[in-house]
């Protein structure tokens, strides 16, 4: 189906911000903005568009709304007041409930995994871990290689305290507690999802 | 009684930009006393600073001559230069003001001969230029001034070089003091106009940081015979001809973190400037960036003739960054071209930012006390004692400004023959 008149309404309703989206003026300052912006298929401006013509295809099967790395750049200079950055992951949630995220798309790979099992485990992040598993995402060889070119960050990193070279073992003071909440979150984002 | 019943006729209009001097006109022609206050050492507002009118492209000194002609010939209009209003009480039909006028140095005996100006040889950033070029410390704005009557920095009045100042009219007086006056006036016409909009808030596009970026009013300047360049269209960094220019719309505008509301005027403005270039370099290249263009109502015929002009290009973009080439010093303009896509960066000899209006009684020309009521912006609008008229309002283009003001006359008629 080319378009699907239902799917900017569903948008606005199910995905998170989503009804934002009505108030973009198409002015491109986002898209221009993103420091990744010459490697998005479609800038956040075009996904609005597309999500706005019921181009639901196009918008959830795109790599475009993995590409946003959370600088916040456009949300600040966005002259409606878009929270883009959060209407843009809002939107990869969404494709990924639609059941149209592809689980090896290496932002969502990192996303759902690597990063999500690191913190839930524990309570806390522990960044040498997770650092690692970033940098051997594609492989043994690209993780090495990877590792030498970061080299000099890392040990400056080290020098001012910045990463802790020691994996955090153990879980955090009050892990139930954490545990709890978590489980109580993914209950009322199931619910909601459901509701959808 | 008689007394009385002047005194409660006479309108006070406060600013003499072309919205204030048309009110004035106005109701002093059919037999109204009116005061009009203006803060700057002479009439005619921000228009005085246009080097050309859209749509006629004419030069905007003639309409205000004719305003300052009828202004001359009527004895029911006093003039204040250099006054603020500072307190304001009543109601409408009986209001006493406190106007504080400050010392000019200069009376009215001066015939503008400019011998005191040629002695003078103290330097300051001239204000009428955005602080572009330097003048005299004594002198007057501009040729075409009205009052035609030189004035004097305050600073340099306390200089000893300003006692020894030539005239041969007698008229400079470094002892001058400012002066209170209470008046009582029927009604009060608040007309303070604008202000460009601080392009230094606009931070991604660098002015004040990047040397050639500029902004609409300066340009106006730079075009004009009298601006810092003798009309030329110079490049700051380097003096070079300005033969690839990019202009910027809404810069400031519709926009959240800025000012929220259009202009209205900020984009005929540009394609007024596209002109100016084109008319001085006629193998220029203009482009215009926009997210939409705005040529209110009639002014569509202007827009479609600057359209024909294949030496303007026009970017459906809002910019999102300014960058500078640290040797050449050439602004280089990047955002997404939203009708292609594509994202591009684009360097020039200058850059100019469309910058907005915003109401001068926001901010530096509030009404005092509590007799005027605000929209959400700033804008003097219905609802309180004083009445607005012109860019104090709303944002107008002049003829807009001067049929809002004949208006606005009226009322203040009305309003002034109330009783309180
Ligand atoms: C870049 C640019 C180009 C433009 N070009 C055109 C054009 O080509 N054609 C066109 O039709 N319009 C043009 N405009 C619009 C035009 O400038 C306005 O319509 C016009 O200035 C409105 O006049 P005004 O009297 O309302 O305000 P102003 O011109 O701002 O006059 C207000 C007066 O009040 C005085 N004042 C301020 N505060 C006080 C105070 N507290 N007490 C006493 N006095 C005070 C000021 O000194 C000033 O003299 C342009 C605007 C811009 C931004
Ligand atoms: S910056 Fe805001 S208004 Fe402009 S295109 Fe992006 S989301 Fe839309
Ligand atoms: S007139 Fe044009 S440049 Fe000015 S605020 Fe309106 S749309 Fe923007």
């Amino acid at each position: 189906m080319a378009y699907d008149l239902s799917f900017a309404q569903d948008v606005y309703k199910n995905s998170e911000m989503g009804h934002w989206i009505k108030m973009c003026k198409q002015c491109g300052v986002c898209a221009g903005s993103c420091p990744l912006g010459p490697h998005w298929e479609y800038s956040p401006r075009q996904l609005f568009q597309l999500v706005r013509g019921g181009k639901k295809e196009e918008v959830l099967k795109s790599q475009s709304m993995w590409m946003c790395t959370s600088c916040y750049n456009c949300i600040v200079r966005c002259p409606r007041g878009l929270p883009i950055t959060h209407i843009v992951h809002g939107l990869a949630r969404y494709a990924s409930v639609k059941g149209y995220a592809d689980p090896n798309q290496v932002t969502n790979r990192f996303a759902t995994k690597i990063f999500w099992t690191n913190i839930v485990s524990t309570g806390r992040v522990g960044e040498a871990m997770l650092t690692m598993r970033l940098y051997f995402v594609d492989g043994l060889a690209a993780g090495i290689q990877r590792g030498l070119e970061m080299k000099d960050s890392a040990l400056g990193m080290l020098m001012t305290k910045r990463l802790n070279p020691i994996p955090f073992r153990g879980k955090i003071k009050g892990y139930a507690g954490f545990a709890a909440m978590i489980a109580k979150a993914q209950e009322l984002e199931a619910k909601r999802e459901a509701g959808a | 009684m008689a007394d009385d019943q002047a005194a409660s006729r006479t309108i006070l209009v406060v600013g003499g930009g072309i919205s204030g001097l048309t009110a004035a006109v106005e109701a002093a022609e059919v037999g109204h006393t009116v005061l009009l206050v203006e803060r700057e050492p002479q009439l005619g507002g921000r228009v005085s600073q246009h080097f050309q009118y859209f749509p006629k492209l004419c030069s905007p000194s003639c309409g205000l001559e004719i305003n300052y002609q009828r202004v001359k010939n009527n004895p029911r209009i006093r003039v204040l230069t250099l006054a603020e209003v500072e307190a304001i009480s009543g109601q409408e039909g009986d209001f006493t003001v406190r106007i504080r006028q400050h010392p000019r140095f200069v009376t009215e005996k001066c015939t503008a001969c400019g011998e005191c100006s040629k002695a003078c040889t103290t330097m300051v950033a001239n204000p009428f230029n955005f602080g572009m070029d330097q003048v005299k410390a004594i002198r007057n704005s501009h040729p075409m001034a009205y009052p035609n009557c030189y004035f004097m920095d305050a600073e340099y009045a306390r200089s000893a070089e300003a006692r020894t100042l030539p005239c041969p009219v007698g008229a400079i007086d470094p002892d001058m003091q400012a002066t209170v006056l209470e008046e009582h006036v029927g009604s009060i016409v608040w007309a303070t106009g604008w202000r460009p909009y601080d392009a230094e808030k606009i931070q991604p596009y660098g002015f004040g940081r990047h040397v050639n970026v500029s902004t609409n009013m300066r340009f106006e300047r730079l075009a004009n015979s009298y601006g810092p360049t003798s009309g030329r269209l110079l490049r700051p960094s380097d003096g070079k001809e300005v033969k690839k220019i990019a202009f910027i719309q809404c810069a400031g505008s519709r926009d959240h973190n800025h000012l929220p509301f259009c202009s209205r005027v900020c984009c005929l403005a540009s394609m007024k400037q596209a002109t100016y270039v084109r008319e001085q370099y006629p193998d220029a290249q203009v482009t215009i960036y926009y997210i939409d263009l705005r040529a209110m109502d009639r002014y569509e015929g202007f827009q479609k003739k600057v359209e024909a002009d294949p030496g303007i290009t026009w970017i459906k973009s809002k910019p999102a960054r300014i960058d500078e080439d640290p040797a050449s010093k050439d602004p280089i303009v990047i955002g997404e071209n939203t009708l292609t896509g594509i994202r591009y960066a684009d360097s020039y000899d200058m850059v100019v930012l469309a910058t907005g209006m915003e109401p001068t009684s926001a901010t530096t020309a509030r009404v005092p006390g509590h007799s005027a009521a605000y929209d959400e912006y700033g804008f003097v609008v219905k609802g309180g004692q004083v009445l607005s008229s012109g860019c104090a309002a709303s944002p107008l283009d002049v003829a807009g400004a001067v049929q809002a003001s004949t208006a606005v006359a009226l009322k203040a008629i009305q309003a002034a023959a109330k009783r309180g």
